[in-house]
């Protein structure tokens, strides 16, 4: 089988959640991909380098500058016509792209896989990570999209795969980027981070985000994320949030501060090698999860674990 | 201008779902069922746009069991004017959910088809880019914010890392995220209200569409459980078993 992986970038650098996609893809056949993007010759440069892929296909148009669905889809369906599976993360590029090339292709696709069963069966997660289906395709090609954390990555060197220039489909029209407002941070990003502190409701107010969890979080090198309740009350923007419909994670260790554990937080970041939780209530359901719990008020025991560290 | 909002029926998003013994489903027998979160959003934000006057009627179309009606009656007690429900005893895939809109839509010719960004049973997060790659026009997914002027609609999408927003020629296609709005209650006398709307029932033969499933579902498990573990006492326990795990020095 050959597959095609949609190499997810930022115009500069490969991200590191086509690492685990091409390790996916990897269990299905030959791995080729796909970098779409304008001046886009850097990025598939680094993507001819990930160990175990035979060839990139490199589409360097301006209508591919913003990753825009309505105009990606129709190359991807073009490329398609020599591929067997198109594999792309559940990122949010991926999960825009991948269901409007399955639905030009005719197939269903299978969302968000953990792991590959054989050349037709998969496992994914539903209801939120409540339960784990195994599900089998009849259809005569793949559309797939891959969860992150389930698989490990490629390793970003050794390979030396040939690179070659794809023709553009062009623009369609049917969308026009107006903007993007990408939030920069010296923090590691959530999805690759090995530790994460996350804070929830408790912490009342931005500042507090800001003057309690932030500091901890530097102090270990750690990621920050947060609880729907706490993007919703604005005290940190939306791409913080971890869980269901936010990011889903698995870091070596997870530090949830003042998150009650609802499923829906849960479904993103259970699958956390360590899990710590700090909480003024003792039974609030977190602690069900946790494999080490700390019971007591977030204002004074985090700065106090900040300054002990 | 028509807006056209898909509605599914769902596992109450309170309840915690159970795997039936036999691993082939979920048990969904005798628990509370409601509209998907995410297409409250949908009709909340269509009916907000009418009440704008950006838009002129709101229809919503649901594809399920019978009982998928009292979804729609819930929309329409909103405020949604007119329901349209496919009748399938057999559950229906994005794939051929999207080709049974893709019908309503030639009938109805929306301005706008504003879906849920994911259902959150099968949490598959497809039908609405599906529905625009059929149609052939813009989608503009993971909505947080949704502005119509003119034949154009602007969206600002969350996006990895943050915000995007996009322009679109209408007909479009929107998929919504949580921050979009928050949905009203329907009131006691819009919910006697909408039993009075126009609701009618139809089946995907009707449209001559296709509905096979392409994937079988070969076994549902229940997810490794965790188990909770041991709690400390005070901040220099959780100080000790950091530095014992390496995390802190
Ligand atoms: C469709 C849908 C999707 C959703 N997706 C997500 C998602 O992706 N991610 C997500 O997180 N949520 C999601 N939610 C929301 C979820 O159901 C919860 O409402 C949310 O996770 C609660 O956030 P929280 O734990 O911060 O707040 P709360 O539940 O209010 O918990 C606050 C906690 O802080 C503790 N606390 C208060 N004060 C202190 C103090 N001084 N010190 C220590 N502890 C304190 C309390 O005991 C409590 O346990 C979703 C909901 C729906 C309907
Ligand atoms: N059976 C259905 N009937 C009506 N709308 C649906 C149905 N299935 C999915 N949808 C719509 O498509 C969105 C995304 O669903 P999904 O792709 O299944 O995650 C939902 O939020 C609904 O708006």
């Amino acid at each position: 089988m050959k597959t095609l992986v949609w190499v997810e970038h930022d115009g500069a650098v490969v991200k590191d959640a086509t690492l685990a996609t091409v390790t996916a893809a990897s269990k299905l056949g030959d791995v080729h991909l796909l970098v779409a993007g304008h001046n886009v010759g850097a990025v598939g440069d680094q993507a001819a380098k990930i160990a175990g892929v035979a060839k990139v296909h490199v589409a360097d148009d301006a209508a591919y500058a913003h990753a825009l669905a309505e105009n990606v889809a129709p190359l991807v369906v073009e490329l398609m016509g020599h591929h067997d599976a198109f594999v792309a993360p559940a990122t949010t590029h991926g999960k825009n792209i991948a269901p409007r090339v399955a639905a030009l292709l005719d197939v269903m696709q299978i969302s968000d896989i953990l792991s590959v069963e054989s050349a037709d069966t998969f496992t994914r997660p539903i209801y939120a990570g409540n339960a784990i289906a195994t599900v089998q395709t009849s259809d005569k090609k793949l559309v797939i999209t891959v969860r992150g954390t389930a698989f490990e990555k490629a390793a970003t060197e050794g390979g030396s795969a040939a690179i070659e220039a794809v023709a553009g489909t062009g623009d369609t029209g049917k969308s026009n980027f107006v903007s993007a407002e990408i939030a920069k941070s010296e923090r590691p990003e959530l999805t690759s981070a090995k530790v994460i502190v996350s804070g929830g409701r408790a912490l009342q107010n931005s500042e507090n985000f800001h003057t309690i969890i932030e500091p901890l979080a530097d102090k270990l090198g750690a990621g920050v994320g947060a609880s729907r309740a706490a993007v919703d009350a604005g005290y940190v923007p939306n791409d913080y949030q971890v869980g269901q419909t936010g990011k889903i994670v698995a870091p070596e260790v997870y530090i949830a501060v003042g998150i009650s554990g609802a499923i829906q937080h849960l479904a993103g970041m259970k699958d956390s090698k360590t899990i710590i939780a700090i909480n003024k209530d003792e039974d609030a359901p977190i602690f069900q999860v946790a494999d080490i719990g700390l019971v007591g008020d977030l204002f004074k025991v985090v700065p106090e674990l900040t300054e002990k560290l | 201008m028509k807006i056209l909002v898909p509605v599914k029926r769902v596992l109450d998003y309170n309840v915690k779902p159970r795997v039936k013994a036999d691993g082939s489903g979920i048990d969904l027998a005798n628990v509370k069922m409601s509209m998907n979160p995410f297409d409250e959003i949908a009709v909340e934000e269509a009916i907000r746009l009418k009440e704008k006057g950006a838009a002129t009627e709101v229809v919503v179309v649901s594809i399920g069991e019978a009982k998928a009606q009292e979804t729609l009656r819930t929309a329409l007690a909103m405020g949604a004017d007119r329901a349209i429900l496919i009748v399938s005893e057999d559950k229906v895939e994005p794939l051929g959910v999207a080709k049974l809109l893709a019908k309503v839509v030639a009938e109805e010719a929306p301005g706008l088809i504003i879906l849920g960004k994911q259902a959150i049973d099968d949490d598959n997060n497809q039908t609405g880019q599906m529905l625009a790659g059929l149609l052939g026009v813009g989608q503009a997914t993971f909505a947080s914010a949704v502005v119509v002027e003119g034949d154009h609609v602007t969206v600002t999408r969350e996006v990895d890392g943050g915000a995007e927003t996009e322009k679109l020629p209408m007909p479009a296609v929107i998929t919504v995220d949580l921050r979009l709005n928050e949905p009203r209650y329907a009131s006691l006398p819009n919910i006697m209200k909408a039993k009075s709307k126009p609701l009618s029932t139809k089946t995907p033969a009707d449209y001559g569409v296709d509905v096979a499933a392409r994937l079988t579902t070969l076994k549902v498990v229940e997810p490794a459980k965790r188990t909770a573990g041991i709690k400390v006492a005070d901040v220099d326990e959780l100080v000790g078993k950091l530095k014992a795990m390496g995390v802190a020095k």
